[in-house]
């Protein structure tokens, strides 16, 4: 198993325990990981604000270098995968945009043919890897951990750019959690918004669409809470402080990115999988299963 | 036929404290829409259950309902598709207060619409020509495609029942008000786009939708309301309405991607803020003091992706 690594640019920069995880985990796997050097950023859905041909194009030079590798690609970011499967809905349906977009990005000597598979590693694990696989190799079983899943938008919506089958009812998280030994939390929470697109424009509403699903996953007893978005995550974790004064409450809600849970399970290093670099610590709950390393 | 439950949230203000809910079991017929189930309840079960219909061919947008936990047309939806271990769950939609059982009050939806000015402005302000004598104004089909979509609205309000942005803040234009907006503001005959795109730029306006696609999801109609507040900021840009956060912040996305093909994450909130908004700006300090105690400030030398001069290409010659 091999695929391009799109590592996006949160994982680059203000979330690199992502970064780090993602490469411990894919590596105990044995998933084989080339990096991506050479692209841009999908732009976040914002660049397709100002251009939407713009975003398009940087989104099949991405593409059509994953395609020369002749490999699938893999994202580790939720909005990186929603933007892009839209980015190639938009291309691959309109012979004529795609032939505008392939005459931009030939002096750049790249052509998008139009196959290669744009996959989360959510998705991978689940369906490419396999989750009776991935049992296999749980070395620290999450017993008695329950974790709240928060699948952030663009991993579900629309569902028209969803690589689930029916993306309002999928349980992939909550699979995911029960096949690492933990107990899924159920809460609406689950498919909500974390707010974060907006936190730059109107704080207090962004910070409360976090705070009304954090607020739920605690009153459910959650003991963590797992994203595949480190968008979700920046806001979940990063504005924590910020968000327990609009809910009153003390959360103390540990966030955790989806391979640092995965990687917790396999008995990876916790300084590997940076569970050191959370605002809200995550040792306190964690530390039963912690021990030992 | 087979044996389903319906479990339906009731909730009467007049007798009960709070909501609860009632099972009914019940066959469902052969191609009943859920619907026909509420009706068959009602006349044959419990004839104190309220909900409302009218048209029943999905186009007056009056039985919109959650089923199992999301808003739709009871009259357009199959019940054979929604029924789930054998159960089916039947609420009032969500953000809005509930009259009676399935019923809400959609006043507050309704009367947003008064802020969008839901109507043609065929005479630019000031402008004393009457009405009267007006030439029939014409629009190509061309133009007209560019208001297709947000056309097909029935008023339904099962975008704003799933509306995150909504949820965390009742001021929100919502999804239809401003699906509705891009129906004027792009119609080819309408004559105040300019003031239209300045009200919409507003607090509570097109930056203010968090891109959660419920609203896409949930609609019956062809409206994607998402789709319309995205075209509608690219609209506000590029008439250079950019003097506040939401445009600022997608000028300095463009700007980064443009030199360094990455998000530079320590400029990017300061660029949103506008470096004269000195609270803005101090609302970020908390947040950045406690990433960098972390080790989780962006690095703070940014460096470009390889072949950075490819994309600068691209930028170049989509003149951007
Ligand atoms: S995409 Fe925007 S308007 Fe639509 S439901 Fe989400 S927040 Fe509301
Ligand atoms: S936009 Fe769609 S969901 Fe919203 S009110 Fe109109 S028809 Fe209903
Ligand atoms: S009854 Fe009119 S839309 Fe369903």
């Amino acid at each position: 198993m091999k695929y391009a690594f799109y590592t996006g640019c949160v994982a680059k920069g203000a979330g690199r325990e992502l970064y780090s995880s993602s490469v411990a985990v894919a590596k105990r796997l044995g998933i084989e990981l080339h990096e991506l050097t050479n692209v841009s950023c999908c732009g976040a859905g914002v660049i397709s604000e100002k251009d939407p041909l713009l975003s398009d194009t940087l989104n099949a030079r991405t593409f059509a270098i994953a395609e020369e590798l002749n490999l699938d690609i893999m994202n580790i970011c939720g909005t990186c995968q929603g933007v892009m499967m839209k980015a190639q809905k938009s291309i691959n349906g309109d012979v004529k945009r795609k032939g505008n977009i392939n005459e931009i990005l030939k002096d750049g000597g790249h052509q998008y043919k139009g196959k290669v598979k744009v996959k989360h590693l959510l998705h991978i694990l689940i369906e490419d890897y396999g989750i009776d696989k991935l049992k296999r190799l749980v070395t620290r079983p999450l017993k008695g951990l329950k974790v709240a899943p928060f699948y952030g938008c663009y991993l579900l919506r629309p569902s028209a750019y969803s690589n689930f089958s029916s993306p309002d009812r999928t349980t992939a998280l909550e699979d995911l959690i029960i096949a690492l030994g933990g107990e899924p939390v159920q809460y609406d929470g689950r498919s909500k918004c974390c707010g974060f697109p907006i936190v730059m424009m109107n704080k207090e509403s962004s910070l409360t669409m976090s705070g009304i699903s954090l607020k739920e996953a605690k009153e459910k007893n959650a003991d963590c809470l797992v994203t595949p978005c480190p968008l979700c995550h920046l806001n979940l974790d990063s504005y924590q402080p910020e968000i327990d004064k609009i809910v009153q409450t003390k959360l103390n809600l540990p966030i955790l990115h989806l391979p640092q849970l995965v990687g917790i399970a396999l008995g990876i290093d916790s300084k590997e999988l940076g569970l050191n670099k959370h605002i809200v610590s995550t040792e306190k709950i964690l530390s039963s299963f912690l021990k030992g390393l | 036929m087979s044996k389903v439950i319906f479990s339906i949230r009731r909730f009467n203000p007049e007798k009960d404290s709070k909501p609860y809910y009632k099972d009914y079991e019940m066959n469902v017929p052969e191609g009943a829409t859920v619907l026909d189930c509420l009706n068959l309840i009602k006349w044959t079960k419990d004839g104190t259950l309220t909900h409302r219909m009218s048209c029943r061919s999905a186009i007056c947008g009056s039985c919109a309902v959650k089923v199992n936990g999301h808003p739709k047309l009871a009259c357009k939806t199959q019940a054979a598709e929604e029924i789930i271990n054998g159960r089916m769950k039947i609420e009032p939609l969500g953000n809005a207060k509930v009259l009676k059982d399935l019923v809400v009050d959609l006043e507050p939806f309704f009367s947003k619409f008064q802020k969008v000015k839901p109507w043609l402005v065929t005479e630019a302000a000031g402008s004393q020509q009457s009405a009267v004598n007006v030439k029939e104004t014409r629009q190509s089909p061309e133009d007209f495609h560019r208001i297709d979509a947000a056309s097909t609205c029935i008023m339904c309000a099962s975008c704003v029942s799933d509306c995150n942005s909504w949820a965390s803040n009742e001021k929100f234009f919502g999804p239809a008000v401003l699906a509705k907006a891009q129906r004027f503001v792009d119609d080819s005959r309408d004559k105040a786009t300019l003031e239209r795109v300045i009200n919409l730029s507003e607090a509570n306006g097109i930056w203010d939708c968090t891109h959660c696609g419920e609203c896409v999801e949930r609609c019956p109609a062809e409206v994607k309301p998402m789709d319309r507040i995205v075209s509608l900021r690219t609209t506000a840009i590029k008439m250079g309405i950019v003097n506040n956060n939401g445009a600022r912040h997608v000028e300095g996305f463009v700007d980064s991607i443009r030199s360094s093909g990455r998000l530079n994450e320590n400029i990017i909130p300061v660029k949103s803020m506008g470096i004269f908004n000195i609270p803005g700006l101090l609302s970020l300090i908390p947040v950045g003091i406690r990433m960098f105690l972390k080790g989780k400030n962006p690095p703070i030398i940014h460096k470009h992706i390889d072949e950075m001069d490819d994309v600068k290409r691209i930028f170049k010659r989509l003149k951007k």
